[in-house]
């Protein structure tokens, strides 16, 4: 069976997903021209070589509508005769589209693609492209959906996690991340936002709070008491969980991901593909999956997805050196830890979207990328990335070194 | 032949009361030559057809009438909630009568059903689809200000000036805008919605309608669905997408509980069980005996329907402070009523003082002692030819009715709390009451405008006594070692108001065991003990709690802060793990009730289903959508039910078996 391979992974550092952010002055598709035009630069890459760019985004409207994927090819000046296309599956839509260029590789379609995603929340704020999920009440309704806020918080409930032990998650990833930049652990693959004269606008997470304290984070409101409460929403999440008598609102702005704006792209392809250019392969896909889960609570995906792909490659978490898994909220990294039975130091070791930010349709080949990134650091063989993702799924993607 | 007038200014008014007399009217009206403009007379009548096909019709006049290019104006007077108010929305102006008894709204969600004449379409485009949504999904009415305001009328006049302020305005139109044609806003071109089509108010209102309607109501959902819908298209195809969602609501079996509901309780207030051939009695001075919170909204009700009370209690000061007490239940804004009022409640403690009374309720405390007392008291002034009503919830007419001399007149008369509130009086027939005394307890019904049911003699009647299988059944749950916070959710889940511990708080923990005890000390060897006994005793032997009022009870109350769930219950009570489907508690919730009625009907405690279904409804919250006790055994189907019960009987116990009259039921029906 042919075998898909990680040749190279970049990405742009994170800016602030806020006007206020470094890089709200670039258009999306130069965030993604960018770690088009990285590839290709660090690679030599003949971009003719290259089949399909597969780039994640899931406000594809505005500015990010109509196939950024392949605006961004044209825009990085990649040959005409590379294709390009979007794909949404929400916060996992960069890891989504890395399964999805894996799986044209090791089909046959492709020989060599590149897969990402991009992001710009700033511009693009979310929300922006709607949809029946939230918005139609032929689905919202039935489906209990709640804001994923809330869904976190009940999450928090259920499990009974005290707000401290979310706040000492949060603090562990934001030391984490500024050690990990301290000590330079994603010099490798952080390709730096610089404009058409050179100047560099951002070299580095912005988003990073290396001095915050637990007491900081104590201070800090919950962030959606007031909607659970008057909206309605705290009553629809219990009427699908009885079991709970009041949501303990517990997450805020310091332990749920940051709002951000950056891009990603990992390039792969089979054994010739990249015997013809001269590269080393990194690391294969072992397996890959996505599952669907309970809406209504939405984030509890990550381990069924782990589940599936671990049993598709034969093997048990135990076996799996490293993984990340997409901080979007404190309490859904704690539930995977449990239900998959991994430590916090095998777990986000170099921190995670809570201190760095989670670019939505970026994030899953960011993770992807620095995965990688420490397993070769650490000598790792195997390694998992997975996040939730609304609407109740999960994706996880399984990589061995090679 | 066309019943309209067409004036020397080319105005025809339209005031057809049905709505095929309005269809003939409005229709000739656009084609008639003569006419200039028209307006449209709207008040209490004009109800919306239910067939859809006549629906449809009227829906394409409704249409006709706004793109006729003549100018139509809405008058407005009395209650306008329905398919009255959609044909306002198709005029092109709306003036209603600046007077309290201009009600208008978009009701139909109360009914079970939804608008199908274009109120889920126009009322949005006209005033904003956040503004709409309430007043489609609640079904409120507004008075003239709050109309006006929130832009369901253009305009409000005095009654008398009604007409001439529409006929001004047509007039003012036709001078202005000669040549050009009428327009609806949202016919014009780049036509846009007030305030847009935002993802994030549906989003939100679709979780608001969930945690109001616990999801066991389709007509609101299919509301906000044909407004989601129908605003991102043009008018007519909204139209055509709210006709669907109306077929829809109109064929689920809620929206037929509900009728059938709102149809028995008609009937029950036009007193159709009242014994025939015994004269309607009016009534002019009641007394009521015992001043306290029942007494007082007892005094309250009668006096605001005009009648005399003399509000008798043990000390004047108690007296007056239950007068008080009704008093303060009026409007004090409205000091034209509370003048009129004022005189009307007599607040004594001397027996003379009932003299000349037309009927008097007892309602003082629940004590054999104290209720002969105070009844043979009044006999000796009244004498034994007035009715003599109790307002005992718990104990049974037949023996009360040995204090009064004449016990043919003597009849129990149950009000719920708050009296002011609540529509229901469960009438209950001692076995010696007569129909004459039966025929005058509903005639005073009738006037207090109460919603009357009529029940025979027995414990517990019949609103106590099914009412307690819900609560004992939430007890049974968490001695079996159900989470507490399930049996809430589930009971509310059941369609039930409240979970049954927080009404077992709110009862009084001590009360329910009073009643008990009570039972006990009348039956002897025959009283069953149940489940209600062995919890009540380990929460207030065991553990102390004895409720809302004291310390609390399944619940702590904290000052200033929300109600939980007291955390050392599951120490008591404690859960077992894997624990039932939410599914199931509520089968047993709402079977449990209904099995119970249909022994009270076996017994002939009840003996018309609409006194089951619409005391279930109106005594206790049963839940509506289910149709009553008796409907939901309907609405399961009987043989689905017979089977149920024969699972649960096997599972839980013999409250759960089938009555024989069930089975005849089910029988007779095949």
């Amino acid at each position: 069976m042919t075998e898909a391979y990680i040749y190279d992974a970049v990405r742009t550092p994170r800016g602030k997903g806020k006007a206020s952010g470094a890089l709200y002055q670039c258009t999306p598709v130069a965030l993604a021209s960018t770690v088009l035009r990285a590839i290709q630069q660090r690679t030599r890459l003949d971009t003719g070589l290259v089949d399909d760019v597969v780039l994640g985004c899931v406000e594809a409207t505005g500015e990010q509508g109509g196939d950024i994927a392949r605006s961004a090819v044209l825009h990085a000046g990649y040959a005409e005769t590379v294709a390009g296309v979007t794909v949404s599956r929400f916060c996992a839509s960069g890891l989504e589209a890395c399964n999805v260029a894996a799986g044209k590789v090791i089909s046959g379609e492709a020989d060599l693609a590149i897969a990402g995603g991009v992001e710009s929340m700033s511009r693009v704020p979310m929300g922006s492209s709607g949809g029946a999920l939230f918005a139609d009440p032929s689905v919202a309704f039935p489906a209990h959906i709640v804001p994923q806020g809330i869904s976190a918080d009940l999450l928090a409930t259920r499990r009974g996690y005290s707000r401290n032990h979310l706040d000492c998650y949060a603090l562990q990833s934001q030391l984490r991340a500024a050690n990990a930049w301290r000590c330079g652990h994603f010099r490798k693959s952080i390709v730096p936002v610089v404009d058409r004269n050179g100047e560099t606008i951002l070299d580095r997470d912005e988003l990073v709070r290396p001095n915050t304290t637990m007491e900081d984070l104590s201070r800090l409101e919950p962030a959606f008491a007031l909607m659970g409460e008057k909206s309605g929403y705290d009553s629809t999440a219990i009427q699908r969980y009885p079991e709970v008598e009041a949501i303990r609102h517990l997450h805020h702005a310091g332990n749920s991901s940051g709002i951000a704006d950056g891009a990603a792209a990992v390039l792969i392809g089979n054994r010739e593909a990249g015997e013809k250019l001269g590269l080393k392969p990194r690391a294969r896909f072992r397996a890959f999956a996505s599952i669907g889960s309970e809406p209504c609570i939405m984030l509890t995906g990550p381990a069924p997805a782990t589940r599936k792909a671990l049993k598709k490659a034969g093997m048990e978490a135990g076996d799996v050196g490293l993984f990340e898994m997409n901080e979007a909220f404190a309490a859904v990294v704690l539930c995977f830890m449990e239900e998959i039975s991994v430590n916090h130091d095998r777990v986000n070791v170099n921190g995670g979207a809570i201190a760095m930010g989670h670019p939505l349709g970026a994030t899953g080949a960011i993770l992807l990328g620095t995965l990688l990134d420490e397993m070769e650091r650490r000598d790792v063989e195997t390694g998992l990335a997975t996040l939730c993702v609304g609407g109740g799924m999960g994706t996880a993607t399984l990589i061995e070194r090679v | 032949m066309n019943h309209y007038t067409v004036d020397d200014a080319g105005i025809a008014i339209l005031g057809g009361l049905r709505w095929e007399e309005f269809a003939r009217e409005a229709g000739a009206a656009i084609d008639d030559p003569r006419v200039r403009g028209a307006i449209v007379v709207a008040s209490a009548g004009l109800a919306t057809p239910l067939e859809p096909c006549d629906a449809r019709d009227l829906g394409s006049l409704l249409r006709r009438i706004e793109t006729s290019g003549k100018p139509f104006v809405a008058a407005i007077a009395g209650t306008v909630a329905g398919g009255g108010y959609e044909i306002c929305l198709a005029g092109h102006y709306r003036i209603a009568a600046d007077h309290p008894t201009t009600q208008i709204g978009l009701s139909d969600v109360k009914a079970g059903l939804m608008p199908g004449l274009g109120g889920t379409q126009r009322l949005p485009r006209l005033i904003g689809i956040g503004r709409a949504l309430p007043l489609l999904l609640e079904g409120g009415k507004l008075g003239p200000r709050e109309t006006k305001e929130a832009g369901l009328v253009d305009a409000l006049a005095m009654g008398c000036d009604l007409l001439a302020s529409a006929r001004a305005w047509i007039c003012a139109w036709i001078l202005e805008q000669a040549g050009k044609t009428t327009a609806q806003p949202w016919d014009a071109k780049g036509f846009c919605i007030p305030g847009g089509t935002s993802a994030h108010l549906f989003f939100a209102a679709s979780a608001m309608l969930r945690e109001r309607t616990m999801g066991l109501y389709p007509a609101p959902v299919a509301i906000l669905s044909s407004v989601y819908e129908g605003c991102q298209v043009d008018l007519d195809t909204g139209l055509k997408i709210e006709a669907r969602y109306f077929i829809h609501v109109r064929g689920t079996p809620e929206a037929r509980n509900q009728m059938r509901l709102a149809r028995s309780r008609q009937e029950l207030e036009g007193l159709a069980e009242r014994p025939a051939n015994v004269p309607a009695h009016e009534f002019s001075k009641i007394g009521v005996l015992g001043a306290g919170m029942m007494g007082s909204g007892i005094a309250y009700v009668c006096a605001d329907a005009g009648l005399e009370v003399v509000l008798l209690d043990t000390t004047p000061e108690n007296a007056e402070r239950g007068r008080a007490a009704a008093m303060g239940i009026f409007d004090k804004r409205d000091q034209a009523r509370l003048t009129q009022v004022q005189s009307r409640i007599h607040a004594t403690d001397a027996y003379a003082d009932l003299r000349g009374c037309d009927l008097v309720i007892e309602a003082v405390f629940e004590d054999r002692a104290i209720k002969a007392e105070v009844t043979r008291g009044t006999a000796a002034v009244t004498g034994d030819g007035i009715v003599f009503a109790s307002n005992t919830s718990t104990l049974p007419i037949t023996g009360l009715a040995e204090a009064w001399p004449r016990a043919e007149n003597f009849i129990g008369m149950h009000f719920f709390s708050p009296v002011n509130k609540m529509p229901l009086i469960e009438i209950i027939r001692g076995k010696k009451t007569s129909d004459a005394c039966l025929a005058r307890a509903m005639d005073l019904a009738k006037k207090l405008r109460k919603t009357p049911i009529v029940v025979n003699d027995s414990r517990g009647f019949y609103t106590s006594r099914v009412f307690s299988t819900y609560v004992n059944e939430g007890l049974s749950m968490l001695l079996e070692g159900v989470a507490p916070a399930l049996i809430e959710n589930a009971g509310r889940l059941a369609g039930m108001p409240v979970g049954p511990l927080v009404l077992a708080d709110e009862v009084s923990l001590d009360l329910m065991r009073h009643v008990r005890e009570q039972a006990r000390a009348d039956l002897g060897a025959d009283y069953r003990p149940n489940e209600t006994d062995q919890a009540l005793h380990l929460m207030i032997e065991r553990c102390g709690r004895h409720g809302k009022k004291t310390r609390g009870g399944f619940y702590d109350y904290p000052e200033g802060a929300r109600k939980r769930l007291w955390p050392e219950l599951t120490t008591w009570f404690p859960v077992r793990a894997n624990g039932p489907e939410v599914a199931e508690l509520v089968v047993r919730f709402r079977y449990v009730q209904s099995l119970e009625t249909v022994r009270c009907m076996e017994e002939g405690v009840v003996q018309d289903r609409r006194d089951a279904d619409v005391g279930s409804v109106l005594g206790w919250g049963f839940c509506p959508a289910l149709g009553g006790t008796i409907g939901h055994i309907e609405t399961v189907g009987t043989d689905r039910f017979i089977a149920e019960c024969e699972r649960l009987e096997k599972a839980y116990g013999e409250r759960f078996s089938t009555p024989g009259r069930l089975r005849a039921m089910a029988f007779a029906a095949r």
